[in-house]
C-alpha cells in the first residue's frame, strides 16, 4: 500500500535505466538527505555528533569499501585497518607538504595512495583464495602497521609517534584541527560520504560491477565468458582500498583530530568486517546499518547501566558490553544470516502488500 | 652493493662466527615453533571436521589458562582446578555446538568464522568478568611442571635450554601422537575422517555430527589448555596472549587447514624462521619485523603451493 510500483510507467530508457526507477525511493532518499543536511546539524548535540554520528558515517565508508572488495568481488580481506592508516598517514604527509591546498583535495588524493598500496598487496589475489588470502592480507596488515611504527618520517619525527591534525580552513571557517565546530566536520564528513556512496552504487550496478559479481559467483565461469580476472581482482582491491584510505584519512582529520599506529591496528580490521557481515554482504545499505550497529551499540551498552540508575564499576561495564556484544553477534548471524539489509528488503515487501499478509 | 653484502653475506658469517647464538636462536625458534604448531592443531581439528575456520582458538588458550589459574587461586588444588578446567572446556564445546553451530548449519563459511569472531569477544567478555583482566602467573610448578635451565656446551659457547620448554616439546609430542592414534586408529577417529570428507555423506552413514562437533571442539579445547599451560608458564596468563592466535595463522596457512603433519611442521618452520629473521636481518630495517616476518615467510611458499605444503590440492569444477 505505501511501496507500490504498479501505475509508474517508464517511457524512456534513461528512467528505466535511472538509480532510483521508484518513486517512493526518491522521496525516501530525498528525506533522509534533507534531515541528514539540514535538521541534524540544527538539533543534535556536540555529543551526538562527535562521538555518534560522525564516526558512524566513517566507518560507513571504510565497510562500503570492504564490501566492494568482499561482498561484491568474493574477496576476504583483513587488511582494511592497515589500508585506512595508508590513508590517513598520505593525507597527513599531503596536508605537510602542500599546506596551501584544499584539505578536501588532501583526504580524496590520500586514498589514491591506500589505492596503489592496496593494489600491490592484491596481487598474490589470482592464486591464493578464501580464507589462504584473508591471511595473506594479514600480511598486509602487520606490515603497514609496522611501517607506521618504524618510519618516522611518516608522522614528521615526532617523539609521541602519533600524527596531530593541523588546522585547515575552508572558505574561511577552520574544517579540521582542535578550532573546528562538530557541525562544520559532519557536514564535511557527510558530503564526502555521499558523493562516494553515490559514485559506488553506479559502479556496482554498471560493467565494472557485474563484473565484479561475476567473479564472485565462479571465478573460473567468469573467465570463461571472457573476464579478465587479474584486472578485475585487481581493480576491486583498488576500489575498495581508495574507499578504505579516503575513511582513514576521514577519520584522523575529522573525527579524532589526532592517531597513532594503534587507530589502525588488526582489531580495527575486523570490526569492519563486522560491520560489513552483519549489514549484509554486498549491499550498500547493509554498509551503513552494519556501522551503525556496530559503532552504536558499545555506546548504548555503556550508558544502559546508568540509564536505568544501576551504578556499575566502569570495568565491569566494559567487559559486560564485551560479552553482550558477542553473544548478539552470533545471535544476530543465526537469525538473519543475510544481514540487516534483508530485514529493510522483507520489510519492504511488508510495506507492499500491507494492511493483507500477502 | 654494501646492502646487498648486509643482506646475503654479513649474517651468515654472523653465523658461523658465533655457532653458539646460532643455536640458541635456533632453539629459542623451535620452542616457539612448538607453540605455534599447538595452537595451529586446534585450528586444524576443528577445520577438518566442521569446516569452520576457529578464530577463537586462541581465545580458548587464554580462557583455558585464566580458568586454571583463578580456580587455583580461589582455593582449588592444582590438580583438581585441571579437571575442573577440562569439565569447563567440555561445558564450552556442548555450548558453542548447541547454541552457535547447530542453528547455523549449512550457512556459508565466511558466517561460521564472523560467529567464532562473536565467539572470542563473548569469551574475552566472560573470561575478564569472572577472573579480572590482570596478568595472573601461572601454576607450573604446582602441577609438576620443571623450572630452571640446563647448559649445553656449543663451539667455545653455551646454549641454555629451559627445562619447561623441554617438557612442551614432549608433552606436545605426546599430543600429536595421542591425536594421531585417535584420528588413525579408533572408531571416532574415522567418524570425523568421514565427517571431514563429506557432511552429508557422514550422515547418511549414521554418523551424528552433533557428537562430533562436540569432540572436536572438546580435543581443541584440551589442546587450548595445554598451550595456555606451556605459554602461561614462559609469560604471564593474560589477554595479551590472544595475539598469538594471530601467529598461528601464517603457519595454517604454510601447512594448509587440514593437516596435521602440515600444523606441526609449518609451525617449526614459522618459529625458526621468524627468529632467525629476526635476530640476523631484522637490525637491517630496525628490528622487530617479528610482528609480519612469519606472513612473509607463508606468502611466499603459498605463491608457489596455494594450498600449503601439506594440504589436499584444490581442484575447481565448473
Amino acid at each position: 500500500m505505501f511501496y507500490r510500483e504498479v501505475g509508474q510507467f517508464k517511457s524512456s530508457y534513461a528512467a528505466d535505466q535511472a538509480l532510483l526507477p521508484i518513486l517512493q525511493d526518491r522521496i525516501g532518499i530525498a528525506v533522509i538527505l534533507l534531515v541528514a543536511f539540514v535538521a541534524v546539524p540544527l538539533t543534535a548535540s556536540g555529543f551526538m555528533l562527535d562521538s555518534v554520528l560522525i564516526p558512524i558515517l566513517v566507518f560507513a565508508l571504510a565497510a562500503t569499501g570492504l564490501n566492494l572488495l568482499t561482498g561484491y568481488t568474493g574477496l576476504l580481506s583483513l587488511g582494511t585497518g592497515g589500508f585506512m592508516g595508508v590513508g590517513a598517514y598520505s593525507c597527513y604527509k599531503l596536508a605537510t607538504i602542500f599546506p596551501n591546498v584544499n584539505i578536501i583535495v588532501l583526504i580524496l588524493c590520500s586514498g589514491l595512495f591506500a589505492a596503489a598500496i592496496g593494489t600491490l598487496f592484491g596481487l598474490p589475489s589470482l592464486r591464493i583464495k578464501g580464507f589462504y588470502l584473508a591471511v595473506a592480507t594479514l600480511a598486509a596488515q602487520f606490515f603497514l602497521s609496522w611501517c607506521f611504527i618504524r618510519i618516522p618520517w611518516l608522522y614528521n619525527y615526532n617523539i609521541s609517534g602519533s600524527i596531530e591534525v593541523p588546522t585547515r580552513t575552508l572558505f574561511g571557517i577552520p574544517v579540521t584541527g582542535p578550532t573546528a565546530s562538530s557541525e562544520t566536520r559532519y557536514l564535511v564528513v557527510l558530503s564526502i560520504v555521499v558523493v562516494l556512496t553515490l559514485l559506488a552504487a553506479n559502479l556496482v550496478r554498471g560493467r565494472i560491477g557485474r563484473m565484479w559479481m561475476a567473479v564472485r559467483d565462479m571465478d573460473l565461469a567468469a573467465e570463461l565468458i571472457g573476464i579478465r580476472l587479474y584486472q578485475t581482482k585487481l581493480l576491486a582491491f583498488a576500489v575498495s582500498s581508495f574507499y578504505c584510505g579516503v575513511a582513514g584519512a576521514m577519520l584522523v582529520f575529522l573525527y579524532l583530530g589526532s592517531a597513532d599506529p594503534e587507530s589502525f591496528s588488526i582489531n580495527q580490521s575486523f570490526l569492519i568486517l563486522f560491520m560489513v557481515i552483519i549489514g549484509g554482504l554486498g549491499s550498500l545499505l547493509g554498509a551503513f546499518l552494519g556501522a551503525a550497529l556496530i559503532r552504536g551499540l558499545p555506546i548504548l551498552l555503556r550508558h544502559a547501566p546508568a540509564y536505568f540508575g544501576v551504578s556499575l564499576q566502569s570495568a565491569t561495564v566494559e567487559q559486560t558490553s564485551y560479552l553482550i556484544l558477542g553473544a548478539l553477534i552470533i545471535v544476530f548471524l543465526i537469525v538473519e544470516p543475510h544481514g540487516l539489509a534483508r530485514l529493510w528488503q522483507i520489510g519492504k515487501q511488508k510495506l507492499r502488500v500491507w494492511p493483507f499478509p500477502y | 652493493m654494501h646492502l646487498l653484502y648486509d643482506i646475503f653475506v654479513s649474517p651468515f658469517a654472523q653465523m658461523v662466527g658465533a655457532p653458539d647464538l646460532l643455536v640458541q636462536t635456533l632453539w629459542d625458534g623451535l620452542v616457539s615453533g612448538v607453540l605455534y604448531a599447538l595452537i595451529a592443531l586446534g585450528f586444524v581439528l576443528i577445520f577438518k571436521a566442521s569446516g569452520v575456520f576457529n578464530f577463537a582458538q586462541g581465545i580458548m588458550v587464554v580462557f583455558a589458562a585464566l580458568t586454571l589459574v583463578g580456580l587455583y587461586q580461589h582455593g582449588v588444588p592444582a590438580y583438581a582446578a585441571l579437571a575442573l578446567t577440562l569439565v569447563v572446556m567440555l561445558v564450552l564445546a556442548f555450548g558453542v555446538e548447541r547454541l552457535m553451530l547447530r542453528p547455523l548449519v549449512n550457512q556459508p563459511e565466511i558466517i561460521l568464522f564472523m560467529a567464532t569472531f562473536g565467539l572470542t569477544y563473548f569469551l574475552i567478555g566472560l573470561g575478564e568478568l569472572i577472573f579480572g583482566g590482570d596478568p595472573k602467573v601461572m601454576i607450573a610448578s604446582q602441577l609438576g611442571l620443571p623450572s630452571g635451565s640446563y647448559r649445553v656446551t656449543v663451539a667455545r659457547g653455551f646454549v641454555q635450554l629451559q627445562k619447561i620448554d623441554i617438557a612442551a616439546a614432549i608433552i606436545a609430542s605426546i599430543m600429536v601422537v595421542g591425536l594421531g592414534v585417535l584420528f588413525n586408529r579408533t572408531r571416532i577417529g574415522r567418524a570425523l575422517r568421514a565427517v571431514a570428507d563429506s557432511h552429508k555423506a557422514a550422515l547418511s552413514v549414521g554418523i551424528s555430527l552433533e557428537q562430533i562437533w562436540v569432540i572436536v571442539w572438546f580435543a581443541a579445547g584440551v589442546v587450548a589448555l595445554a598451550t595456555g599451560i606451556m605459554w602461561g608458564a614462559r609469560s604471564d596468563v593474560s589477554f595479551a596472549l590472544e595475539i598469538i592466535a594471530l601467529k598461528a595463522l601464517p603457519v595454517l596457512i604454510l601447512g594448509g587447514f587440514t593437516s596435521i603433519p602440515g600444523a606441526i611442521i609449518g609451525g617449526l618452520i614459522i618459529g625458526v624462521g621468524e627468529k632467525l629473521g629476526d635476530f640476523y636481518w631484522g637490525p637491517l630495517v630496525g628490528g622487530g619485523i617479528e610482528s609480519w616476518f612469519a606472513y612473509v615467510i607463508a606468502l611466499v611458499f603459498l605463491l608457489f603451493r596455494p594450498q600449503g605444503l601439506f594440504g589436499e590440492r584444490i581442484i575447481e569444477r565448473l
